[in-house]
């Protein structure tokens, strides 16, 4: 059975313009990632793991190659469209959690669902943010909330909008062994009710092989593909064929 | 209903949802915010309030022009001649029946026996019923009409205060003593101002014949007002006299033409006004722009959030126009309302200059224009770095180091914004000044003092901070490092105070230039007396008069007055049916002299001078002054006829003379030479100077006495007449320039609070590192210092320039530079900033450094 691919990256490369001339962050990536699959990208600091993930959310255009999101050739969309896109199909989880700071936890939830205009905003992002764990705090601004708590909004507001993919960029990065491991139950949970196909950057091995397939970037380039996994249940997880299985999970 | 229609109306729905969404956005967004923006708003507040207050001051006038036009003129038509009316005249005035009432004025000296002080005033001798509509306000009110019988006067209320005279006392003018009636505090369609000049006197129309002030040579005014019956039309009764008019020489007003003469001048004192009150408008608008900027750097961020999460641009840009756009109408309510507080003190403070009593009422109309045009110019102001929100890449919110961003100056939206508030603030000025050319100067002046403030704040801070050297202390070298920290708005403080600065300066100086220059007339032996319409059997006896209080006399120059008949062989009647040549040069009873030589306030600028003709019968050469020639259109060769009392005398253009006005002399516009006009009757001026005001006083005094149809001016009135003008002009002005300092202290407060959170990080880090709470204190107080310092330099040294200017080019006189006032305005502008910056900065040195550095991480 063929399946299409939510998400396919053909030979993409990034080059940007610098005062010491042109710099290269990706060259020729290419790979496809089937609807509800899990996926870590890993690599080295400067590898192209978070230009690459910039790319394929249409938050920046490859220098050539081309991106397709769900059917949509971002390269052919205007920025516009862009937002729009990103709006029905795509959540995001960053590094920084990078919430609202002027918006306490329910409005910053309650954004993407605002945006189009949606009145159902509400009582879904309460219900999203006791499912987090935060029913107590909706109504704290994220400079009361501790980071844990700040990237669990976070999680919520990108799951509110129902995404058909999750970029995730080292949602644990700012955080304590501890809290990550809660925070990342909570990503893989998330994931495997809505079905949400999920691109994680990582820099935690852990993480990674927790996804079904793991692609090392190096220098730029794709230097270990894991390849797509078998085709399985919805929410099956786990990776056997990178690295160390966990021992552990 | 269809499935189309219901699937429109959930479009329709969404996007009435998608609008509200913007709106809340926009109010949550702006928390954390809003003290820093609503203190930018104050700013634009404060140039609202004098810019609405303006406009509706304006609305308010026009309608009091309006509805108050007959009490202006205080009747329906006026009819005035420098000679007595011709019998046929006379007979035109009985035949047009109506209510009349007469009147004769003319200059003279007043005596007040009880300070044995005299002054020249205007005398005004009344017979009848005027005004007819209006009142002539006294004090007491019956001595309005008492004052028309008997030998009883009202005089000019500044008049009876400045010689500490009260009703009931006596005043002597033209050898008659009048007891006093009453204080004259209004006459219909007069200015309180025209009293500084020459202050008024009523009398009774029969008490003027008794007096010796009627003699050749005076000038005399003849008027009659005439209250024409309900069913006539003065304007078109008007018009039927024209043909009398000119052949008589006589000038007719009605109350229609009065008030649009006097509409025309209050519209060019309230677009001057508003002109000024602008100024505050657009230092307001700058610091919106500069508060707003710093805010956007903020948001940059949380717009990069919202552009990852699905939010189109245009709708990252309205959440911020929606903001500044509730900002502008808040900051136009707050300062509208300011606006109409100030409205109501306005007719207070151009009391002087308003021939109209105003109504103490809103103009809403007026108000509403203000407040849009307000709001627009802040949205106006605030989008050119709202504009910045569309280029906000969403790869901000991953990571800032590899987004790629456009430079401002390729952004085309942000050209037609600034195209369209440059094209916006010409067009008010255009809309504010009589003719295009003075609004598009107003706007070059206003972009070359913006370039110049701009040019010479950057060039100082250059020089301060290359000024800076690693041996001076570190607090100062942290002071001043702080001008040029990233986000600094060193720039636009700069530029608002100091233009501040500037404008206040500018007026202080040029009047003290202008009084500087008049004074000097009085060094070095210049005349500083002058008595004039002394009668030929008067004028040794008066020259004796001023030898024996030790005065010497310096010049006695003889007057004959004429008045022009034709012009190039065409009459004067018919040249002012052409309108060609102003009708005042055609109808002006022209005081000539007669000498040999030319006075050193005379310059020969075309022809030669011929000092003295030995056969008068031909046509004489005369010398007339450079601007009158230009006015009666005439050069040298043309021919000029006078009627001179009687006898018409032929004269061809000579030569042209270059007059210096502003001397103590007595120039003429037609100098004729000797052997022509010594027959003809005439009156005498005699040029003195008298070493003191006491003396000046003294002499004055026996004159007056002893000869009272001669009149005195001295340097001291002239002095006194302009100071007092001066002051009550720039009174205004500054009056409004004071919003301008004002709205620049708010833009400084704006900054120092947009600015305070990254102080409060920097004292932190300072304090931990080992700074001192004082060492802490001493960095604001030198960077304010600077600042303030900066601002003043910039503003004084364009002051300095502009007041020059002013004298060189306006006045013509030389600028004199006064060390005094840059002194005390440098001074209290660097304190004004500092004590500003302290006052904002409260508590940056207080904060706990765990509180702070916890928070960012």
């Amino acid at each position: 059975m063929q399946i299409a691919p939510i998400l396919d990256v053909q030979h993409v490369s990034k080059t940007y313009d610098t005062g010491g001339g042109p710099l290269t962050v990706l060259k020729d990536i290419s790979f496809s990632l089937t609807a509800g699959t899990t996926c870590a990208i890993v690599g080295p600091s400067g590898s192209g793991k978070t230009t690459l993930l910039g790319l394929c959310a249409g938050l920046d255009r490859p220098s050539s190659g081309t991106v397709i999101l769900h059917g949509h050739s971002l390269h052919l969309l205007r920025e516009d469209a862009l937002a729009a896109l990103r709006n029905t199909y795509v959540g995001f989880v960053f590094q920084t959690f990078q919430l609202i700071p002027t918006l306490t936890a329910l409005e910053n939830v309650m954004v993407p669902i605002e945006l189009r205009g949606d009145r159902r905003a509400r009582p879904h992002a309460i219900d999203l943010l006791q499912r987090v764990g935060l029913g107590e705090r909706l109504h704290h601004y994220p400079v009361q909330l501790s980071g844990g708590e700040q990237q669990r909004v976070a999680l919520a507001r990108a799951f509110i909008s129902q995404p058909r993919i999750l970029y995730a960029d080292e949602p644990t990065g700012n955080l304590d062994a501890e809290t990550s491991e809660m925070v990342i139950q909570l990503l893989f949970t998330l994931h495997r009710d809505a079905g949400t196909t999920l691109m994680l950057v990582t820099h935690d091995l852990d993480v990674a092989q927790q996804t079904q397939r793991i692609i090392r970037l190096k220098g730029g380039m794709i230097v270990e593909d894991s390849g797509p996994p078998p085709l399985r249940g919805p929410g099956e997880q786990g990776h056997e064929c990178l690295g160390e299985r966990p021992a552990s999970r | 209903m269809s499935a189309w229609e219901s699937g429109q109306r959930a479009v329709d729905t969404r996007r009435v949802r998608q609008v509200l969404w913007l709106w809340k956005m926009a109010w949550r967004d702006s928390r954390g915010g809003r003290k820093r923006l609503l203190m930018a708003i104050a700013a634009i507040s404060v140039g609202m309030a004098a810019f609405i207050a303006i406009t509706a001051f304006d609305a308010n006038v026009r309608e009091a022009v309006y509805t108050q036009a007959k009490a202006l003129l205080g009747a329906d038509l006026v009819l005035s001649s420098r000679q007595p009316f011709a019998p046929e005249t006379e007979a035109l005035l009985t035949a047009l029946g109506g209510e009349q009432s007469r009147e004769i004025s003319c200059t003279s000296m007043a005596y007040f026996p009880k300070s044995a002080a005299s002054r020249l005033v205007q005398v005004r001798a009344l017979q009848g019923n005027f005004p007819y509509y209006g009142t002539l306000e006294t004090e007491p009110p019956p001595a309005a009409t008492a004052f028309r019988t008997g030998l009883q006067a009202v005089v000019d209320d500044g008049l009876l205060l400045q010689f500490d005279a009260q009703v009931g006392d006596t005043i002597t003018i033209g050898g008659l003593t009048f007891s006093i009636a009453g204080r004259l505090k209004k006459i219909p369609g007069e200015a309180v101002a025209a009293a500084l000049i020459k202050p008024r006197v009523y009398m009774p129309l029969a008490a003027l014949q008794q007096t010796e002030l009627l003699h050749k040579g005076s000038i005399v005014t003849y008027k009659v007002y005439i209250k024409v019956p309900p069913e006539v039309d003065a304007d078109a009764l008007l018009e039927t006299l024209h043909a009398h008019l000119s052949t008589y020489r006589l000038t007719g007003e009605t109350a229609r033409q009065r008030a649009a003469s006097v509409g025309r001048v209050m519209t060019h004192l309230s677009r001057f006004l508003h002109l000024v009150g602008f100024i505050a408008v657009l230092l307001g608008g700058i610091g919106v722009a500069s508060a707003i900027q710093m805010y956007i750097k903020e948001k940059l961020n949380t717009v990069a959030i919202l552009r990852c999460i699905g939010a189109r641009a245009p709708q990252a840009l309205a959440v911020y126009v929606l903001q500044a756009t509730v900002l502008g109408a808040i900051g136009a309510l707050v300062g509208g309302a300011g606006g109409l507080a100030v409205q109501l003190y306005l007719p207070r403070l151009l009391r002087a200059f308003l021939p109209v009593t105003m109504p103490l009422a809103i103009a809403w109309p007026a108000v509403l224009r203000g407040l849009g045009m307000g709001i627009g110019l802040v949205v106006l102001f605030a989008l050119l770095p709202i504009l910045a929100v569309r280029r906000v890449t969403p790869l901000l919110a991953l990571r800032a180091v590899y987004a790629e961003r456009q430079p401002d100056g390729r952004d085309l939206w942000r050209w037609c914004v600034l195209l369209l508030l440059i094209g916006s603030i010409c067009a008010f000025a255009l809309s504010h000044t009589e003719r295009w050319t003075y609004g598009v100067g107003f706007c070059a002046a206003l972009g070359a003092a913006f370039g110049l403030l701009t040019a010479v704040a950057q060039l100082l801070m250059r020089l301060v901070s290359n000024l800076s050297r690693n041996a001076w202390p570190y607090v100062w070298r942290q002071g001043l490092a702080n001008l040029h920290r990233p986000q600094n708005q060193t720039l636009v403080l700069v530029l608002v105070l100091g233009l501040g600065t500037f404008l206040l300066t500018t007026l202080y100086l040029t009047q003290q230039t202008l009084l500087h220059h008049v004074s000097l007339a009085n060094a070095g032996g210049q005349p500083n007396l002058i008595f004039f319409d002394i009668q030929s059997d008067q004028r040794d006896d008066v020259v004796a008069l001023v030898h024996s209080y030790g005065l010497s006399v310096l010049q006695q120059v003889p007057f004959v007055t004429m008045r022009l008949v034709s012009i190039k062989e065409r009459s004067t009647v018919e040249l002012r049916a052409e309108k060609h040549i102003p009708e005042w040069a055609l109808l002006w009873e022209y005081r000539a002299t007669y000498r040999e030589h030319l006075l050193d306030t005379e310059t020969l600028v075309a022809g030669a001078w011929q000092g003295r003709i030995e056969h008068p019968d031909t046509a004489v050469p005369v010398s007339l002054e450079e601007d009158i020639a230009r006015t009666l259109d005439v050069g040298l060769g043309d021919a000029l006829v006078f009627d001179v009392q009687g006898m018409p005398v032929t004269t061809i253009v000579g030569s042209l003379r270059r007059v210096d006005w502003q001397r103590v002399q007595p120039n003429v516009f037609v100098l004729f030479p000797a052997g022509v006009l010594e027959p003809a009757p005439q009156f005498h001026v005699l040029v003195s100077r008298a070493p003191s005001p006491h003396l000046s006083a003294a002499v004055q005094r026996a004159v007056v006495q002893q000869f009272p149809n001669v009149s005195a001016i001295d340097l001291t009135l002239i002095l006194q007449t302009i100071d007092a003008i001066v002051q009550k002009v720039t009174f205004a002005i500054r009056f409004m320039a004071l919003f301008s300092i004002a709205a620049g202290v708010m833009v400084l407060t704006s900054a120092v609070l947009t600015s305070r959170t990254q102080r409060i990080r920097e004292s932190v880090l300072l304090r931990t590192l080992g700074a001192s709470r004082a060492q802490i204190r001493q960095i604001l107080v030198i960077e304010y210092l600077f600042l303030g310092t900066l601002a003043a330099v910039t503003g004084l040294l364009l002051a300095v320039l502009a007041s020059w200017a002013l004298a060189f080019f306006l006045f013509d006189i030389a600028f004199v530079p006064a060390g005094l006032p840059l002194v005390v305005a440098l001074l209290l502008v660097s304190a004004l900033t500092v004590l500003t910056g302290m006052l904002g900065s409260r508590g940056v040195t207080t904060r706990p450094p765990l509180e702070v550095l916890r928070n960012e991480i």
